[in-house]
This record gives C-alpha cells, sequence and structure tokens, in this order.
C-alpha cells in the first residue's frame, strides 16, 4: 500500500477528483493548504503599503492506494492536474504500512 | 468691518419661492440660537397664536425688539422638521455602522471588533456628554470661543411653564426648525469626529485610554473650533448694517471672519485628522509596522462601509442647510458629483501609477471625495463641485503614498492623509469656486436679502479661508497633544507587546469576531 500526497492547483481539484473516481480510489483526503515552491508569490498593493504574499494557496489531495494501482494514480493525478505552466505542483509517493477501518476493523487492503 | 461681515454671513443666494427671500446660508450649520437673541420660542400648539414667545429675544438692546416688533414667532414647517429628521437618521448610519465598517474592514481580523467597538462607544458616549453641556458650549451664546451653559442638560428648550419648545434658526430669515432636532443632528457631527481619530491609531491603543481622550478632545478640541467655525446667531435679527454689526459681534471667531464651512472642513475633517495625526505620534507605530503583513482583512467590509459613509453624508452636507430647499439641493448634487469624481480620479490615478485599478482605491476615493466637497457643498456650482471632486482624489492619493512616508508617522488607517488632506484641499477651494464667476453662490447679504453687492474676491476668501484651517490645525494639535500626554501619565496610551501580538478582540474585549 501507498500513500500518495499531491499538491495541485486548488481549481484543479473536482477534474482529478472525477479522474481517480473512475480508478476504483475510494477515498481522498482534501485540505486546503499554503505553501511555495518555484512558483514565486505575488504583490498586494494598499494605498501606500505594499505586501509581499509568499504562500500561495493551493491544495492537499491525501489517498491511500493498493499497490497494483500506485503508477496509473500518479498519472492520473499528474494528467488532471497539468496545465503546464509553473506552480502545478507535486506529487509524493510513500509507503504505508498499516490501514484499519474504524467501524470494521478490517485491516490492510481490505481497509482501502 | 461691514463688508467682512456681511461676507461672514455669508452664503448664497437661494431663495425659495416663499415671501420672503429665504436665503439659505453660509457657513453651515450652526445657528440654533439658543438662548441668545434671535432663538425664537415658538409655541407648540398655539402656535401662531399670541407673540408672547419671544421672550427670549430681547437681551440685545441694540436690535429693536426684534420679536415683538415681528408678526408672529416664526413656528417650524413640517416639510423642513421632517427633513432634519432623516438627515440626522443618515449622519447617525454613517457613523453606525458606516464608518465603523469602512475602518474595521481595514485592520487585521484579530482587531476587528476593538475598531467597532471604539467607534461604537464614543459614538454613545459623545452623544451623552453634547446633551449634557456639549451642545451649550458649542451652541449658545458667550465668547467668540467658547458658548456658555445655558442650555446644559438641554435646559430650556421645553419650557413646561409656558408649555412651548423653542427652536432654532436656519440660515433662512422666518424658517425655523424644532430645537430638539437641532441638537440631535449636531450632536451626530460631534460624535462622528471623535470617532474618526480612532483610525489613526488602531491595532494599538489601549480602550480606556482612547475614552478618556475623546473626553478631553471633544470637550476642548471639538467644542470651541465649532462655536468659532459655526455658531451665530441667526438671520432673523440682521435687519441692517447696525444690527448686522450687533448679531455678528456675538457669532464665533472664525464666523466673524468670514470662513466659510458649510458642513465640517475644518470642524469636523481638519480637526479630526490633526488630533489623529498627533495620537499617531504620541502612541507610536505598530509593532512589526514596515515589516509585518498588514493587510486589511476584508475590504468587503470596507466597501460596505463606504458606500455607507457616501449615503449618509447627504444627511450630513444637504442636512447641513438645515432646511429642504435649495441651497440642501446644491449641497445634495455637489455631494453625489464631486464624490463619484474623486473616485474616478483616485481610481485612474493609481492605475497610471500602480498598475492596478483597487476596490480600496475606488473606496478611499470616495472618502476623500465627500471629505473635501463637505466644506464646498452649500457654496458652490456643481462643476465647482466636480473639479473640487476630481483634484481631491488625486491629491488624496498622494496623501496616503508621498505624504505619508514623509510624514513617517504609523497613521494605521490614513486619517490624515484622506480626512486631512481632503479637508484642507476642500476649504482652500471653497474660497475659490464659491465666487460667482465661477459658478458659485457667493456671499449672501443679509441686510439686503441677497447676494452681497461687493465684488467677491477668490484671494481675500481664500486667505479668509486658511486662517481657519491654521486655526484648526493648531488649535486641534496644542489639544491634542496635551490630552495625550495626560491620558499617558495616568492609564497609559497603548496596550503591552504581547496583548497588541494577539490581538485587541480577545485581549481587551474577550470575544472574537470570526469562527472558524
Amino acid at each position: 500500500m501507498k500513500m500518495i500526497t499531491a499538491i495541485i492547483k486548488p481549481f484543479k481539484l473536482d477534474e482529478v477528483r472525477e479522474a481517480l473516481s473512475e480508478l476504483n480510489v475510494q477515498g481522498i483526503t482534501v485540505t486546503e493548504v499554503k505553501g511555495f515552491g518555484r512558483q514565486k508569490g505575488h504583490t498586494e498593493l494598499y494605498r501606500g503599503a505594499e505586501y509581499v504574499v509568499d504562500f500561495l494557496p493551493k491544495t492537499k489531495i491525501e489517498a491511500a492506494v493498493d499497490d497494483a494501482i500506485v503508477d496509473q494514480v500518479i498519472d492520473t493525478i499528474q494528467s488532471a492536474a497539468r496545465t503546464g505552466k509553473i506552480g502545478d505542483g507535486k506529487i509524493f509517493v510513500s509507503s504505508l504500512e498499516q490501514v484499519i477501518r474504524i467501524r470494521t476493523g478490517e485491516t490492510g487492503n481490505d481497509a482501502l | 468691518m461691514i463688508r467682512t461681515m456681511t461676507k461672514l454671513i455669508a452664503g448664497f443666494t437661494v431663495a425659495m419661492a416663499l415671501g420672503v427671500s429665504l436665503p439659505a446660508l453660509a457657513q453651515d450649520a450652526v445657528k440654533p440660537a439658543a438662548p441668545a437673541a434671535s432663538a425664537a420660542t415658538a409655541p407648540a400648539d398655539a402656535a401662531a397664536a399670541p407673540a408672547a414667545a419671544p421672550v427670549a429675544a430681547p437681551a440685545a438692546a441694540a436690535a429693536p425688539a426684534p420679536a415683538e416688533a415681528a408678526p408672529a414667532a416664526p413656528t417650524p414647517q413640517k416639510g423642513d422638521t421632517a427633513w432634519m429628521f432623516v438627515a440626522t437618521l443618515l449622519v447617525i448610519m454613517m457613523t453606525i455602522p458606516g464608518l465603523a465598517l469602512f475602518y474595521g474592514g481595514l485592520v487585521r481580523s484579530k482587531n476587528m471588533l476593538s475598531v467597532l467597538l471604539q467607534v461604537f462607544m464614543i459614538f454613545a458616549v459623545i452623544i451623552v456628554l453634547w446633551c449634557i453641556y456639549g451642545y451649550s458650549i458649542a451652541f449658545t451664546e458667550k465668547t467668540a470661543f467658547f458658548g456658555g451653559f445655558d442650555r446644559a442638560f438641554l435646559n430650556g428648550i421645553w419650557d413646561p411653564v409656558k408649555a412651548s419648545f423653542s427652536t432654532a434658526a436656519t440660515f433662512s430669515k422666518g424658517v425655523v426648525i424644532p430645537e430638539f432636532i437641532y441638537v440631535a443632528f449636531q450632536g451626530t457631527f460631534a460624535a462622528i469626529t471623535c470617532a474618526l481619530i480612532v483610525g489613526a491609531f488602531a491595532e494599538r491603543a489601549k480602550f480606556s485610554a482612547v475614552l478618556a481622550f475623546m473626553v478631553l478632545w471633544f470637550t476642548f478640541g471639538y467644542l470651541p473650533v465649532a462655536h468659532m467655525v459655526w455658531f451665530w446667531t441667526g438671520p432673523d435679527a440682521i435687519k441692517d448694517a447696525a444690527t448686522l454689526a450687533t448679531e455678528s459681534a456675538k457669532a464665533g471667531w472664525l464666523w466673524q471672519k468670514g470662513a466659510l464651512d458649510f458642513a465640517g472642513g475644518t470642524v469636523v475633517h481638519i480637526n479630526a485628522a490633526v488630533a489623529g495625526l498627533v495620537g499617531a505620534f504620541m502612541i507610536g507605530k505598530r509593532i512589526g509596522y514596515g515589516r509585518e503583513h498588514m493587510a486589511p482583512h476584508s475590504l468587503t467590509m470596507t466597501m460596505i462601509g463606504a458606500s455607507m459613509l457616501w449615503v449618509g453624508w447627504f444627511g450630513f452636507n444637504a442636512g447641513s442647510a438645515l432646511e429642504a430647499g435649495d441651497v440642501a439641493a446644491l449641497a445634495f448634487i455637489n455631494t453625489l458629483l464631486a464624490t463619484a469624481a474623486a473616485a474616478v480620479s483616485w481610481v485612474v490615478g493609481e492605475w497610471i501609477t500602480k498598475g492596478k485599478p483597487s476596490m480600496l482605491g475606488g473606496a478611499s476615493g470616495a472618502v476623500a471625495g465627500l471629505v473635501a466637497i463637505t466644506p464646498a457643498c452649500g457654496f458652490v456650482g456643481p462643476m465647482g463641485g466636480l473639479i473640487i471632486g476630481l483634484v481631491a482624489g488625486v491629491v488624496c492619493l498622494w496623501g496616503v503614498n508621498g505624504l505619508k512616508r514623509l510624514i513617517g508617522a504609523d497613521d494605521s488607517l490614513d486619517v490624515f492623509g484622506v480626512h486631512g488632506v481632503g479637508g484642507i484641499l476642500g476649504a482652500l477651494l471653497t474660497g475659490v469656486f464659491a465666487a460667482p464667476s465661477l459658478g458659485g453662490q457667493g456671499i449672501f447679504d443679509y441686510t439686503t436679502n441677497k447676494m452681497s453687492a461687493d465684488p467677491y474676491s477668490i484671494a481675500s476668501q481664500v486667505l479668509i479661508q486658511a486662517e481657519a484651517i491654521g486655526t484648526t490645525i493648531v488649535w486641534s494639535a496644542v489639544v491634542s497633544l496635551i490630552a495625550y500626554k495626560l491620558v499617558d501619565i495616568v492609564i497609559g496610551l497603548r496596550v503591552p507587546e504581547d496583548q497588541e501580538r494577539e490581538g485587541l478582540d480577545i485581549t481587551s474585549h474577550g470575544e472574537s469576531a470570526y469562527h472558524s
């Protein structure tokens, strides 16, 4: 099992979710986050005061998936979230030791 | 002297169709001739009946029986009175919630309630003080700088023995309004003036210190300036040069000089802006000023507040005519046009110089235009108003950029850049565009009941305006300096650093504006 964590542009969330549901991914967790990468922040001007905003709003998606579909999930997220412009985000893959469904106590792949 | 006096009495010509001439008058409002000579007491019900009312009047020996000889004491017209109720409500709405939201949106979310509450409570406190002694000191006869205590506790406006209400004079002979609504109307001016000041030291001042300062500044700053600029005894006793001189001698110091301030460029805006600027210096900069992110937390609120200010300002400006007539209409169109012009010129100005048009720019431009047209609105023609608005937008844009950096104080919400700069500009341009040759109303002469025959001199009027501006700046600065110092010694002006960091909402008031 792998944990896929993707940071994407917020307006791409719906496309990514739709694409993933076609892949039989059973669930994802979405968080609104802020951060910086190679895409620079922007400047805001309020009367005479200028502020540089370093952290841009992004959306973080987390999905725990079966090893068998990891590559497909990665490809799907990449193609759905891609605009080709700087700031499209990143995908992180990490191994997942255990998953437990709270309601039934199922573990491992059964709990995904 | 007489010529000056005529200027004072200033006014515009206007005149309504009613029998006598009802020229509205010049300097803004004022004239509640309280116990002073011209205040005629109008019996409530027995209105037209006995001319007995004028008991209050006969004070002035020089004025030959002002009231007695007159046919009957004038009684308020329902149209004028109704308009003054509306105007007063509009000015209340300007402050709460208009100004409160305008300011509140500009601070960080952790200080939202502190600003709302400061504005709200200043309004409440000042209204109480106004009715106890403020009105009397500002609008009764005594010296050229302070009024007396004849109307303290609003004494004498209702006379239970004669069962009559007194009236306040307007700028038209024979036109009066109930004195109680005049008290309320002017009270809202005092309250918003004090509330304007808090923008200069928002996000760091101690709540108790703010209230204590306001009590002092209201008493020794606002009241005398209002008296100096606005108090006169009304037009009714003025019949000729002699009575003009007698009545003028009872008026406020700057009124006597002929300063034109229709709705409060000096009394309200310059006065408050200077008090704010002194406060920004005395209280010091916010922690992290210039380094940390201090962007407005809700320009949505600011836009709502600015719009309420604009709408409310029609009560402020057109209401300052004190009657529902031509001059009120003139003030109304000027308030509409100049404000729109200033919003346009500010936004275009920043679009050109900074690259983007902004919502805050639009809101700030509108307020700058409102401020600048305030002293002028009943004196200048609409095209004069248009120019005042266009200039105000650009000049105040400089006021919050170049000038602000020059001054170097942390005037958090740009009280001086907008109200100070706009107020000074408007007060000066009033002297220019009041000229009949530029479409203005000129100076009204109450002895002839028409526009003064003396040629209008722009240069000398601008000089008088400058004198009024200078007087207001110095007076307000000195009073503010002493008041802040006193409060600093007794209470302390600022909250401790950790409280400022955490936000005044939680640390000073124990509540949060927003819950996520």
